[in-house]
């Protein structure tokens, strides 16, 4: 069990992350949820003993990352945002290197491995340098496991990959979940969310929400209705300044309306369009998800 | 140590792979020592001159004869004046000449004191004053003997100089180069190499891969320094034995002291680069600073000029350049045949130095993750 209490790190004036509280629970895939510069691979690699904070505490299983960052680093696998193995080795050669600076071998480790490592075995003597994007990835997984880690650090690890590989990344990660081994990962895809068992929602370093994402949806708390127009550019800046707005923005091909109070309903909301002479209106009741809770929470805080 | 020698293993599997760097490692002593050596070579062979004789006596006819004779000199046409001579200098076409005045023969038989005049472009201020030492010689030598052959003058006084060149007979200017060449080289390969690999590693992000397991810094540092080391040594063996075949150098000392205190300096040069690499995010950061130093210190050590001539602040900053102990220790070994007693105060000065910059380079990696 992982457990962020407090936590802060300032870069110069900069609030990295500010005041982090979470807990991840044994066995559990976790997603850290953020745009660009939200503080998340500030917070993994505090985690992971690469930063020390500037205040607060983190337990991992009771190590803590500062004073026993020697048996953290034994515990953890961490795969960084960018490729970082050595591209002049080979697959083979990068793995087993990664083995034997954790004092294994890749034989004893070969079940948690097994079914990535196998899509790329075939290449094994290719420099990891000469590899495609989605082999990479692969490999690095690869190497963040072979010592068998109880925690499984991933920084964006689908940022940059292709929708099918994503898929299969996400199922590797539901196969590892099986054989008992925690997982963080952190991703700007909201649409990642709902593949993580519990999630934090992240934004200028804070911590907006962190429960499971059906509850996360649940605990939205107001109604959002879809509505497309002819003119969707100017339905978005009609809507915008309309008093009775709480929130409007676009999202696939309606624009999402939140209204400021429960009286304005569809039929009210097309009589305002009809009379700034909007055409071709549709309206629907949309189920809120976590990119609508996502811009509620980092809105109203 | 089984950690170590992982290190180890994974490094210099990289060192084999890496085809162009492997190959310039041993081109680069090869041709550093063929072209450089040659290339830079100080003695004075074949020093154009023009003589202008006024006189046509037998005296400066001797003198023209005892000129073409000498290895230095490459006696040009006769010019009728001056003129044509300083014009000849001008047009690049002769680098000194000797002016022969009418009467020189009669006046130095009638004990007036008879002069010559040399004239030599000074642009290349070494070779102009070679060129007037080497030929005032001649004209002593001529005068001495013209004076010996006159009865009348055999009581003049007269000291003769006789000198003796230690260490380097026949002021072979290959046996004074080498020894320097080869330092530069041992240098490169340690400043360059090991501070480029290692900025590498951070550029990459394996350094930051690597500080996740549980490799200690010590570990991994030491796994940087000994390929390094190990390359440098076969580079100065590899110099040495080019030096000899080709050169044929003299090794007057003791290999072991030489080796010895190569072992020292590498780790002293290691102990740099790591502390260079330390504090700089990018390859070209690296290269930059580490050229930077690396030019300062070959220029100061004295590889083509005395450290003996320098102003007394630089001969004193050279306290703090490894390359003049090194510099002075191998010429030393090879063609003194110094040996560890003579050389203590150098090994003492690069242990000191190699115990600094090392300790200093694992504080500063310290304290940046």
């Amino acid at each position: 069990m992982i457990t962020i209490q407090n936590t802060s790190k300032k870069y110069g004036t900069v609030k990295a992350v500010d005041d982090v509280s979470i807990q991840v629970h044994e066995g559990e895939l976790f997603g850290l949820l953020g745009p660009d510069g939200a503080g998340k691979t500030t917070l993994l690699r505090m985690v992971n003993s690469l930063i020390l904070p500037d205040a607060g505490n983190i337990q991992l299983w009771g190590l803590d990352p500062v004073a026993d960052y020697r048996q953290v680093r034994q515990i953890i696998g961490y795969m960084p945002g960018k490729f970082s193995l050595y591209t002049d080795l080979t697959i083979e050669e990068n793995l087993n290197f990664f083995a034997t600076v954790f004092g294994t071998t890749i034989a004893e480790n070969y079940h948690l491995i097994k079914d990535i490592y196998q899509q790329i075995e075939p290449f094994k003597h290719r420099p990891a340098g000469k590899l495609s994007g989605g082999m990479k990835q692969k490999l690095a997984l690869s190497c963040a496991l072979i010592h068998k880690p109880k925690l499984l650090v991933l920084d964006e690890p689908t940022t940059g990959v292709d929708a099918v590989s994503r898929q299969e990344f996400w199922e590797m990660l539901q196969a590892l979940k099986t054989k008992g081994i925690t997982i963080i990962v952190s991703t700007p895809y909201m649409d990642e969310a709902r593949l993580c068992d519990r999630v934090a929602l992240m934004q200028d370093g804070q911590i907006h929400a962190c429960d499971t994402p059906a509850n996360v949806v649940a605990g939205f708390g107001k109604t959002i209705l879809g509505v497309k127009m002819t003119n969707v550019y100017k339905g978005l800046t009609d809507l915008r300044v309309w008093k009775h707005t709480d929130n409007v923005y676009p999202c696939g091909e309606y624009l999402h309306f939140i209204a400021t109070d429960s009286h304005v309903d569809v039929a009210s909301v097309t009589q305002y369009l009809v009379s700034l002479g909007h055409q071709n209106i549709d309206i629907v009741n949309v189920n809120p998800d976590i990119e609508d809770c996502f811009i509620e929470l980092t809105r109203t805080h | 140590m089984r950690t170590i020698l992982f290190l180890l293993q994974k490094e210099f599997l990289q060192i084999f792979r890496n085809k162009v760097m492997l190959r310039l490692m041993f081109v680069l002593p090869v041709v550093q020592l063929i072209v450089l050596v040659n290339a830079a070579n100080m003695d004075m062979k074949n020093i154009r001159i023009t003589i202008v004789d006024a006189d046509k006596s037998s005296m400066s006819q001797r003198l023209i004869q005892d000129l073409d004779a000498s290895p230095f000199f490459e006696v040009g046409v006769l010019v009728p004046t001056k003129a044509d001579a300083i014009d000849l200098i001008k047009r690049n076409k002769t680098d000194v000449v000797l002016y022969i005045p009418y009467m020189l023969q009669h006046d130095s038989q009638l004990s007036h004191k008879p002069s010559v005049q040399i004239i030599a472009d000074a642009v290349d201020a070494t070779r102009a004053q070679l060129a007037y030492g080497y030929l005032s010689g001649i004209v002593r030598r001529l005068s001495l003997q013209w004076q010996v052959a006159d009865v009348t003058m055999l009581q003049l006084s007269k000291i003769q100089v006789v000198s003796s060149f230690w260490f380097n007979p026949e002021l072979n200017f290959k046996y004074y180069m080498l020894p320097g060449i080869l330092v530069i080289l041992v240098t490169i390969i340690g400043l360059f190499l090991s501070s480029m690999n290692l900025v590498r590693e951070k550029e990459v992000g394996t350094a930051e891969q690597m500080n996740v397991t549980p490799v200690k810094k010590y570990q991994f540092i030491i796994g940087k320094l000994v390929p390094f080391l190990v390359i440098g040594i076969i580079e100065l063996a590899l110099g040495l034995i080019i030096g000899h075949l080709l050169y044929n150098i003299p090794f007057d000392g003791s290999i072991a002291v030489l080796f010895s205190f190569t072992t020292l300096y590498l780790l002293a040069i290691l102990g740099l680069g790591l502390l260079l690499s330390s504090r700089s995010e990018t390859q070209q950061q690296v290269m930059l600073l580490s050229y930077f130093f690396l030019l300062i210190f070959v220029m100061m050590s004295g590889v083509f000029t005395a450290v003996e001539n320098m102003p007394l602040w630089a001969q004193k900053l050279n306290y703090l350049n490894p390359l003049y102990y090194f510099m002075n220790v191998i010429r030393g070994v090879l063609l003194k045949g110094s040996g560890f007693m003579d050389l203590w105060p150098e090994f003492v000065s690069i242990s000191a130095y190699a115990i600094g910059s090392l300790s200093l380079a694992i504080w500063s990696y310290r304290k940046t993750s």
